[in-house]
């Protein structure tokens, strides 16, 4: 027997166990997301995936998909409450486009521009953080990190190191390295690692090399993310 | 002679422009819709505005604020541009978020202030500037939303001409003003 649930009115088939954004993503439909990566088990910290069940709204990446399940996806509400939810993990970091490397192959930028927003709205927290340059391949930005965990779990589950975890709580949260000195460069982490390759935005980033797409051919500046898909799904994406 | 607030219908809309703590990419942005600004001056009158020289700003129709507020003087075109535009558009990246200059509200003030006119690499009379004619720096750069009421945001370090262009002949006609994906960047 087949299950199928009803995304804006579209039915989609799925099997069970599978979350809504699974089974959104097998048919080819775009639920804007930052922290899920299916190669990973699904963490729901970004909240941009929100979707409406049963006029509640749920993260879609965590959420099993059930037979018979109406889904809304694409409504201005939800639109707005998305805008919303992106427009507070920019004010909480220090994200400057113009001086970042990432930008136009940059997920977080690439998701801002798909669900319209304009401004930061929110008053800037501006924190102070540092820039982690003791690796000598790679540089962590901590201005740029949302917390999404994905280099968490690539270390984790797939380098089996653990190089990277969140510690804190609240708006003190913050990512920290394992290693004596908390340093980059001086944890297990290699450039080889999948968990140098898994930052959906500026955070992490490879040394030795900047800007080296100009501009107008970046991943994100002719098409959409709902048309291109996630940087790390690119065939020789960084 | 109108009093203040009542606009008149008959005359083109006015329009000031302003750069705060910004390059002045912004208004190189504008003068890039090339020969399309003459259509603009025949459609448009422009008041306060590094493009006429008019220092002070007058009752107008919208009002481009290029940059962010980072000094008191600043803070004075910015609190007189709201009190006379009945739009205001922040434009581009530092009047939306800060942009580059706000990178600077990582250290404190002192820090910057002495790594410029102290300690910085060619620095031969050492001293951090206090003539009465320099306006003061406030101790963070802030996007300009955050001092006043600001009624629409073009994002963009600068935005294209395109986005500028398209934003402009939209408002004048009064239609909606909606974007191409290529039209909205934030760098």
């Amino acid at each position: 027997m087949s299950t199928t649930l009803r995304l804006d009115g579209r039915e989609i088939p799925f099997t069970p166990g599978q979350t809504i954004m699974d089974a959104a993503l097998a048919v080819g439909v775009y639920i804007p997301h930052l922290c899920h990566n299916p190669d990973y088990a699904p963490h729901g910290s970004c909240r941009v995936c929100m979707v409406g069940v049963n006029g509640r709204l749920v993260s879609a990446c965590t959420t099993a998909a059930l037979d018979g399940m109406t889904v809304e996806s694409n409504t201005e509400t939800i639109a707005a409450t998305r805008r919303s939810i992106v427009q507070l993990l920019f004010v909480e970091g220090n994200h400057v486009c113009p001086a970042c490397e990432r930008s136009g192959s940059c997920q977080l930028q690439a998701v801002a521009y798909y669900v319209g927003m304009l401004s930061p709205h929110f008053p800037q927290c501006f924190p102070q953080r540092p820039v982690d340059a003791s690796h000598p391949d790679f540089m962590i930005d901590f201005n740029r990190c949302i917390l999404c965990e994905l280099c968490v779990r690539a270390s984790r589950d797939h380098d089996h190191k653990r190089v990277f975890a969140v510690s804190g709580r609240g708006l003190a949260s913050h990512l920290v390295i394992d290693s004596p000195s908390g340093l980059l460069g001086d944890s297990q982490f290699a450039a080889s690692d999948r968990a140098a390759q898994v930052c959906p935005t500026g955070a992490i980033l490879p040394k030795h090399r900047g800007y080296e797409q100009p501009i107008g051919q970046r991943l994100y500046d002719q098409a959409p993310i709902s048309v291109v898909g996630d940087l790390r799904a690119q065939p020789g994406g960084d | 002679m109108l009093s203040r607030g009542v606009i008149d219908v008959s005359a083109k809309p006015r329009i000031a422009t302003a750069s705060l703590c910004g390059c002045f990419g912004c208004h190189t942005s504008l003068l890039d819709i090339d020969e399309r600004i003459l259509q603009l001056v025949d459609l448009v009158e422009f008041d306060c505005s590094p493009l006429t020289d008019i220092k002070t700003v007058g009752d107008c129709d919208l009002g481009l604020i290029e940059g962010g507020v980072a000094n008191t003087e600043n803070l004075e075109v910015l609190r007189a541009f709201r009190r006379h535009c009945r739009t205001l558009v922040a434009v581009g990246a530092c009047a939306v978020n800060g942009g580059i200059p706000a990178m600077r509200n990582a250290f404190a003030l002192r820090e910057c202030l002495e790594e410029s006119y102290v300690r910085g690499v060619g620095v031969y009379h050492p001293g951090i500037p206090r003539d009465p004619e320099i306006p003061l720096l406030l101790d963070r750069v802030h996007p300009i939303h955050e001092v006043v009421k600001v009624d629409y945001f073009l994002p963009g370090c600068p935005p294209s001409a395109e986005t500028l262009w398209t934003f402009l002949t939209a408002w004048l006609s009064g239609e909606p003003i909606a974007f191409s994906y290529h039209q909205i960047h934030y760098d």
